[in-house]
């Protein structure tokens, strides 16, 4: 493998786990802070993606559809947080899995319902179709750059709310002492809510992002679920920063793994994920 | 009491009389004769359930044109959905073959499906149609006398592409698929042809299925540099290949060819993306024959959707199971009689007239298409009356 060729390789390995990154933020924002498991999370994905494919048909503008799909997605989000999860605060997390796969299972119906079976795909918007030449004959698409783009600043949207905001310090507070939180004045409720709803809308963010580059099929969510999971894990449970370097270290190895040790990539990330965990039982980051 | 109750059962007996009466003329002969029994075992949830309505929707179609009955008797459709799930196979099938008695057992898409169901129908008396699972073994290695198909092998869909490929003056190729069956034996067969004719397979990429991260993969290829790609993908997955494949710069300068399952019910998700790719498969939408113009515009009004390439897989057997049940006039009790009509069967199929080979393979023409402004235009023949080798079937 010559240089060129290495940071090419290098490049789609980070673009791939920046992408992991905005999958699995939401899904540890929400345990870390609300201690629910969505396994939701991934249906959420699927969803945002259709609502973007939808919503550019009907408004002819990809970039009005994602502010639409986003909107929705929160809507969503909100409304499972207040109608549904609010009853589970108080059980354990079986029965957290119980409602959240029921989800998915309404989700998939819905989406089988509302948009058939038969693939689908998005056009990527024209003014972000044209590639960059790299090497004497790969082109990068200027699309995949932006999806990259977009996910650092998420990311560092996040850092900053949490790090530097009133709202993130009670998050950073409910992480740690949920009770401590509600008996000094805070509506610990209505900061549940909020979370979720970012969390549900950053996964339907990834949807909407990756739709032009994906094909939208029915269980689209479900495939992402795992990798979201051991992006989540290695990171530790919880851990924002933890998944931030979870997703970069999966998608780096995905990549070189998917070249070196073509006959052994699909087993890398889950080896992985064991040698961390044999490690650091916690993940990267113990939240 | 028991006078009552005699009274009683006398009244209902009437009024079920006179009620037969007042149905239609058909219902009144159909009630007569026992209807013939139809398994049909397609997926109807999960990733492949538009394939499995599209079957079903050409099976019941072929059965309709021919008046709802075959030689007289009326038709009972059993529906079973597999999920497409090959667990489930042998389960479902015995319930076909030994609770309902169905004569036909219509079924799978899947390969792993059609393995598991092949498995529980030996040696049974129900006879077994694929309108779909390509897998060669199906009518190969594990070939049965009461297992026919109206599809394809694998080994054909992809075979004379190869020489195809040679032809359009491409020597050196770098094959790719899902590392599963359909996928191995679609690269397998192009390979066959390709090496035959003098190509060389410089590197052969299996990626894990269903995995659709392809970026790592199409670098690798942009800098091997090969005359051309040969792939398999299908559905979702290839949606997702092709568009990457152009988005890469790839498209212009290493053209990408495949087996039709590329392009097959994809090509509007693909957009601009597919344009100019050349596949080979044994059927193509815009076909030109009388055969296909109605078969498509009877779909079209029967279910407000255009026709498939599953949907004429599934009309196929429907012909053939009305060919075979006329031709022993009816009686479906002698089975052996039954096979021999469906293997001497010639089906007028939309994709054209095919019969079956000793292994009941279809003996079918492969068309070389080409994608123009959205959809897979025949170019010419690329093989004519192809037989399946049909590999360790001892038919």
């Amino acid at each position: 493998m010559d240089l060129s060729l290495f940071l090419v390789q290098l490049l789609n390995g980070v673009q791939y786990g920046l992408l992991l990154f905005l999958i699995a933020s939401g899904l540890t924002l929400v345990f870390g802070v609300m201690g629910i498991l969505n396994l939701a999370h991934g249906s959420m994905y699927m969803i945002g993606a259709y609502l973007v494919y939808y919503f550019t048909t009907v408004t002819d503008s990809f970039f009005l559809a994602v502010v639409i799909a986003c909107a929705i997605a929160m809507i969503i989000g909100i409304i499972i947080e207040r109608f549904l999860i609010t009853h589970l605060y108080q059980r354990d997390h079986l029965d957290q899995v119980l409602l959240t796969v029921g989800l998915i299972f309404i989700f998939n119906a819905a989406q089988g319902f509302i948009w058939g079976n038969d693939p689908l795909g998005v056009d990527v918007p024209s003014i972000l179709s044209s590639s960059i030449q790299l090497t004497d004959i790969v082109e990068y698409p200027v699309y995949r750059l932006f999806i990259s783009v977009v996910c650092i600043a998420i990311a560092v949207a996040m850092y900053y709310v949490i790090n530097h905001t009133k709202l993130g310090m009670m998050i950073r507070a409910g992480e740690s002492n949920r009770e401590m939180v509600e008996a000094l004045g805070v509506d610990i409720r209505k900061l549940f809510t909020i979370v979720f709803a970012v969390g549900v809308t950053l996964s339907a963010l990834a949807g909407i992002v990756s739709a032009p580059i994906v094909s939208l099929v029915p269980g689209m969510g479900e495939r992402v679920l795992i990798s979201c999971f051991v992006v989540v894990v290695i990171g530790g449970m919880g851990s924002i920063k933890g998944a931030f370097v979870a997703a970069l270290l999966v998608g780096i190895v995905d990549t070189f793994a998917s070249v070196l040790l073509p006959g052994m990539s699909s087993m890398t990330i889950y080896l992985l994920m064991a040698m961390i965990l044999i490690f650091k039982p916690q993940g990267l980051y113990k939240s | 009491m028991l006078k009552n109750t005699s009274k009683i059962r006398k009244i209902t007996v009437a009024a079920s009389i006179a009620s037969s009466f007042l149905l239609s003329g058909f219902a009144v002969q159909a009630a007569d004769k026992e209807p013939i029994k139809i398994g049909v075992m397609l997926p109807y949830s999960g990733v492949y359930a538009g394939l499995g309505e599209a079957a079903t929707n050409g099976l019941k179609q072929a059965i309709r044109e021919n008046g709802n009955k075959i030689a007289g008797r009326p038709v009972e459709f059993l529906l079973s959905d597999t999920e497409a799930k090959p667990a489930r196979a042998p389960e479902l099938t015995s319930a076909m073959t030994d609770k309902d008695k169905a004569d036909f057992v219509i079924g799978p898409v899947h390969s792993g499906v059609a393995m598991g169901m092949i498995k529980s129908i030996r040696g049974k008396d129900s006879i077994m149609i694929i309108p779909n699972a390509g897998i060669n073994a199906a009518t190969g290695a594990f070939c049965q006398p009461n297992v026919f198909r109206t599809s394809f092998s694998s080994w054909q869909t992809a075979y004379p592409m190869g020489a195809e490929a040679v032809n359009m003056g491409y020597k050196k190729v770098v094959t790719m698929s899902w590392n599963y069956g359909f996928g191995k034996e679609s690269l397998a067969a192009f390979e066959e042809s390709f090496e035959a004719a003098g190509g060389d397979v410089v590197k052969k990429i299996f990626i894990p299925f269903p995995k659709t991260e392809f970026q790592s993969y199409l670098t690798e290829i942009a800098s091997i540099k090969p005359d051309a790609v040969f792939v398999f993908f299908a559905g979702g997955g290839s949606v997702k290949f092709v568009k990457d494949y152009e988005a890469m710069g790839l498209k212009d300068k290493i053209p990408l060819i495949g087996s039709g399952f590329l392009t097959e019910g994809t090509i509007e998700a693909q957009g601009e993306a597919a344009e100019g790719l050349l596949t080979t498969l044994h059927y193509a939408d815009s076909l030109d024959n009388p055969k296909n113009k109605t078969f498509r515009s009877q779909y079209q009004e029967l279910y407000g959707k255009p026709a498939d390439l599953y949907a004429v897989q599934g009309y196929d057997a429907g012909q053939l199971v009305i060919q075979a049940v006329e031709a022993t006039s009816g009686n479906t009790a002698d089975k052996d009689a039954l096979i021999k009509a469906m293997e001497s069967a010639q089906i007028d199929s939309p994709r054209g007239k095919f019969h079956f080979s000793k292994a009941h393979n279809p003996i079918q023409n492969i068309y070389l298409r080409k994608v123009e402004n959205g959809e897979n235009v025949v170019v010419k023949t690329a093989a004519s009356s192809l037989d399946d080798p049909a590999r360790g079937c001892k038919l």
